[in-house]
């Protein structure tokens, strides 16, 4: 019972009071403040260097705190927010085409189906505009106008332009910049930088996140450190779906042994299916390289008519050609949100209207922009794009269509946190796209650059004061104490366990085998009957991995099979709570669609009357089924809903 | 497709490294080189051998990290390619494949084809940067920049950091990959500002390092990924003669 009343206090979202535009400047105006002489009494330790890690590191550090920052790549510079190519939002209007703080806000909410947290929403459109002037006085080389001022383009699920860009590499832009603020805090021995390390375990002790168990990729060693505060920012876990947009290294592992510790999880199986990615092209395939979804600015996508069409797309008239996103929604055309977007498509390849040779693709067609714009006009805009497309396919895009396909990309589920980015457990916080908070059950393009540098340069480095401020007296933090041999144990017994089972299967073979189930079962569409068989589909293929699984090598040497197998062990536990997570929410909402929860015409049917609510799951043990709590939502401010793109 | 592969075999920075024979009988046009080494690495794996230990992440040529030396050129036969997004397609039937790490400069074998680019960071931490405090920063329209400026900017900041230019030059020189930051921010107003004192310490670091000269041998721009112009190079040693004649100041 006391145990009952604990969860229920640490669902607090501490969602401060007054009104909604107020919220953040009450919140900074009232949160308490560690004075700089005692930042120095202070440790904390980050995990992740994209940008939300970067972000939070270098302002930590310039705010006076000594941080120890971690990436498992080899230099922070790339980690995969690199890899984001459309842009990132914010309100500046300086098109004149009638945003501000409230439409974004609205669009934002409204994107993710009226399942996020108001007052999250609204802080995240409000510090939106501080984000360019920073990133640009960072030497951000965002587009720009012939007159010299910042250029805009729009993206899915919104009508004004407010996405900025720098080509099609505005992620590895955004992220150099916060980088570049990192290495001067390096150089300023204000971050002890430890690339190649890999957080394998938290610590807590009475409660508290008091540091973390890692280990070293290049040497086997294993290594405490200690803090009086742990901040998680190691990204979304989409490549649990083996084929994904993702990087081969992102992984679930540090928020899942978070979550083992009792850290709640939020709304895990909530995964974006980005529209435009490449298609898969056979079974050797490792990854899927996305599109950005910039290119639906100008171009086209259609299907044909007939089924199992095996023409050229060139010689297929225009009245054979179904456009079905202009068919279907035309108020937003193909700038549909993504969810919707995807959806759609997979309708249109189920029916038999695929294309390509795995018939598993739509074409994305830039026939009439190259027309009303030139040639040298799409080139400029998208030439980066393009050019990666001809490298992988061998097709040239000025002249044919792409092939497009949708794949698992974004999480938008993950570490449930409060206003203040906090999770269940005391002093460990989570940020960017590791945590769930803003984007509800589909986050809208170009929001998620946004949500990682405003989570890491303009939240975190108040709220985490407010908690930091008890700790003053604290002194170091003793990693001898026996709450970190027992971690450390752990750690080594587990990768030991890995290595000794010796068996005849590869790490690769459990990875494709469960991205295939979540695929099938809890991606763009799912039901009851699918989520059940996936349960007991994903119990029995994790017997099958420890009892049958080979990896080489021993755990004292750099040994990458044993990093990837410590990274599925964790996925083919989590892979099961995502399945539990979409069987327990009977609707649909944004991208998670069941299909027994659809309207007559096929769209999304939300139940606000039973599912007003975040699912917040804690751990209960291995080969346990997962203990639901719920984070009722509350709108004060916004008016709900049905989203309807069609008009 | 058949392929056989001779590649570089080494356990760790102080031991003696050797190509070994492989061979792949399945390998598919389609496949990334990197997957094409994924097969051969589940086969070495079944048969109880130690797997290729090769650098990779993103496998969509932006994170800079894979980098191998591919018969005898930097991330293979193809311009503006890193290795990542390099097909099987490029290669023949039957064809015999030179598997090497980037070597060159201040760059070490880890163990087979992976290797430490941390010299990159420390030049970087040098003074690849503005110095801007985070939090805060004055309205991004307030100083105009031209679209070409932008432009040109961009070009320079488009490097991965990948070391493909350290890696080609036959002096092991990391001309290219410092003086592209250096430029980067030197184009715009912004970076303007400390331009001098950036130069002095990031060459300082470069030298240190133990990276070669630049003798304009231009190798670097042709197997640079993102092509990289050399003429980031020439801005470097203007950059760089400038703040030796004027100093730091003015």
């Amino acid at each position: 019972m006391i145990q009952q009343e604990l969860r229920e206090q640490l669902l607090d979202a501490k969602i401060p009071e007054g009104p909604l535009a107020e919220k953040w400047s009450r919140y900074k105006a009232t949160c308490r403040l560690v004075s700089f002489n005692n930042k120095k009494k202070l440790d904390i330790i980050v995990i992740g260097t994209g940008l939300a890690g970067s972000a939070a590191a270098a302002s930590f550090a310039e705010a006076g705190y000594n941080v120890k920052s971690f990436c498992f790549q080899d230099s922070a510079r790339r980690a995969h927010s690199v890899a984001a190519q459309g842009g990132v939002n914010s309100a500046k209007n300086y098109q004149n085409d009638g945003d501000n703080i409230y439409r974004m806000f609205y669009d934002t909410l409204k994107g993710g189906d009226f399942r996020a947290r108001e007052a999250n929403v609204y802080r995240l459109a409000e510090c939106s505009a501080n984000l360019i002037d920073q990133a640009v006085a960072q030497g951000v080389p965002f587009a720009r106008e012939y007159g010299g001022y910042l250029s805009n383009r729009s993206f899915g699920g919104v009508q004004v332009r407010r996405t900025f860009y720098a080509r099609g590499q505005t992620g590895q832009q955004l992220l150099l910049g916060s980088y570049s603020a990192l290495m001067r805090q390096v150089e300023a021995k204000k971050v002890k930088l430890y690339t190649k390390h890999e957080m394998l375990e938290l610590v807590t002790i009475n409660g508290k996140a008091r540091g973390i168990i890692v280990r070293n990729l290049d040497t086997g060693k294993i290594e405490r450190h200690g803090a009086h505060a742990v901040v998680l920012a190691t990204g979304g876990f989409g490549k649990i779906y083996y084929l994904s947009t993702l990087a081969m290294g992102c992984n679930g592992s540090a928020i899942w042994r978070a979550h083992k510790k009792g850290a709640f999880m939020a709304c895990p199986s909530w995964t974006q299916i980005h529209p435009t990615s490449l298609p898969q092209s056979g079974s050797h395939q490792s990854k899927l390289t996305l599109m950005s979804e910039s290119l639906r600015n100008d171009g086209r996508i259609w299907v044909p008519k007939k089924k199992n069409e095996d023409r050229n797309p060139n010689d297929i008239p225009e009245e054979e050609r179904d456009y079905y996103l202009e068919r279907k929604y035309p108020a937003f055309g193909n700038l549909a949100p993504r969810d919707i977007s995807s959806r759609a498509a997979k309708e249109m390849i189920d029916a038999g209207h695929g294309v390509g040779p795995m018939k598993n693709a739509v074409y994305l067609d830039f026939k009439t922009a190259i027309a009303e714009y030139g040639e040298d006009t799409i080139k400029e805009r998208y030439g980066n794009l393009f050019r990666m497309y001809e490298k992988i396919t061998g097709i040239n895009a000025y002249k044919q269509p792409m092939k497009i396909s949708p794949a698992a990309h974004f999480s938008m589920g993950g570490l449930w946190v409060d206003y203040e980015l906090g999770t269940t457990i005391p002093g460990l916080y989570s940020l960017g796209e590791c945590n769930f908070s803003d984007h509800g059950a589909n986050r809208l393009g170009a929001n998620s650059l946004l949500q990682a540098c405003v989570d890491g340069y303009f939240i975190i480095p108040y709220t985490i004061g407010n908690y930091l401020a008890d700790d003053i007296k604290t002194g170091p933090i003793d990693t001898s104490q026996p709450e970190f041999e027992e971690a450390e144990q752990h750690v080594i017994k587990n990768l030991e366990k890995l290595t000794k089972i010796d068996g005849d299967r590869t790490t690769d073979y459990f990875h494709k085998k469960l991205g295939k189930i979540l695929w099938d079962n809890c991606a763009v569409s799912r039901s009851e009957k699918g989520l059940l068989k996936a349960i007991e589909d994903i119990k029995q293929l994790r017997e099958e991995f420890w009892q049958r699984l080979k990896v080489p090598g021993t755990p004292q040497e750099i040994n990458s099979e044993l990093e990837k197998a410590g990274r599925v062990a964790d996925y083919l536990e989590l892979g099961e709570l995502m399945c539990y997570d979409a069987l327990t929410r009977n609707e649909s909402c944004g991208a998670h669609f069941r299909e027994e929860y659809q309207t007559e015409d096929g769209e999304a049917m939300r139940n606000d009357e039973d599912y007003n609510f975040i699912s917040c799951w804690q751990y209960n043990g291995f080969d346990q089924e997962p203990i639901l709590h719920k984070e009722s939502l509350h709108f004060e401010e916004a008016k709900v809903i049905t989203r309807n793109y069609k008009k | 497709m058949k392929i056989k592969l001779k590649i570089w075999r080494q356990i760790n920075a102080e031991s003696k490294g050797k190509l070994v024979d492989y061979s792949l009988d399945n390998v598919e046009e389609d496949m990334s080189f990197l997957e094409m080494l994924d097969l051969l690495n589940e086969e070495l794996i079944l048969k109880g051998e130690r797997p290729v230990e090769f650098d990779h992440d993103c496998r969509e040529g932006i994170c800079g990290t894979c980098g191998l030396f591919i018969n005898g050129r930097a991330h293979g036969p193809l311009a503006g390619t890193s290795t990542c997004q390099l097909h099987m397609r490029s290669f023949k039937d039957g064809e015999t494949i030179y598997i090497e790490p980037f070597r060159g400069g201040a760059f070490n074998v880890i163990r087979d084809l992976k290797i430490d680019r941390s010299s990159f960071d420390r030049i970087m931490s040098k003074g690849g940067y503005i110095s801007t405090p985070v939090g805060d920063a004055p309205e991004a329209n307030a100083v105009p920049i031209t679209h070409d400026q932008a432009e040109s900017a961009f070009d320079s900041a488009a490097c991965i950091g990948c070391g493909a230019c350290v890696a080609t030059c036959k002096n092991g020189s990391a001309a290219l990959f410092t003086s592209a930051k250096i430029t980067h921010l030197a184009k715009l107003p912004q970076g303007k500002v400390e331009s001098r004192a950036r130069v002095l310490k990031m060459v300082e670091q470069m030298d240190e390092e133990g990276f070669g000269h630049c003798t304009n041998t231009l190798a670097c721009q042709v197997e640079c990924p993102q092509e990289i112009s050399v003429s980031n190079i020439d801005r470097m040693n203007w950059e760089y003669n400038k703040a030796k004649i004027l100093g730091k100041g003015d």
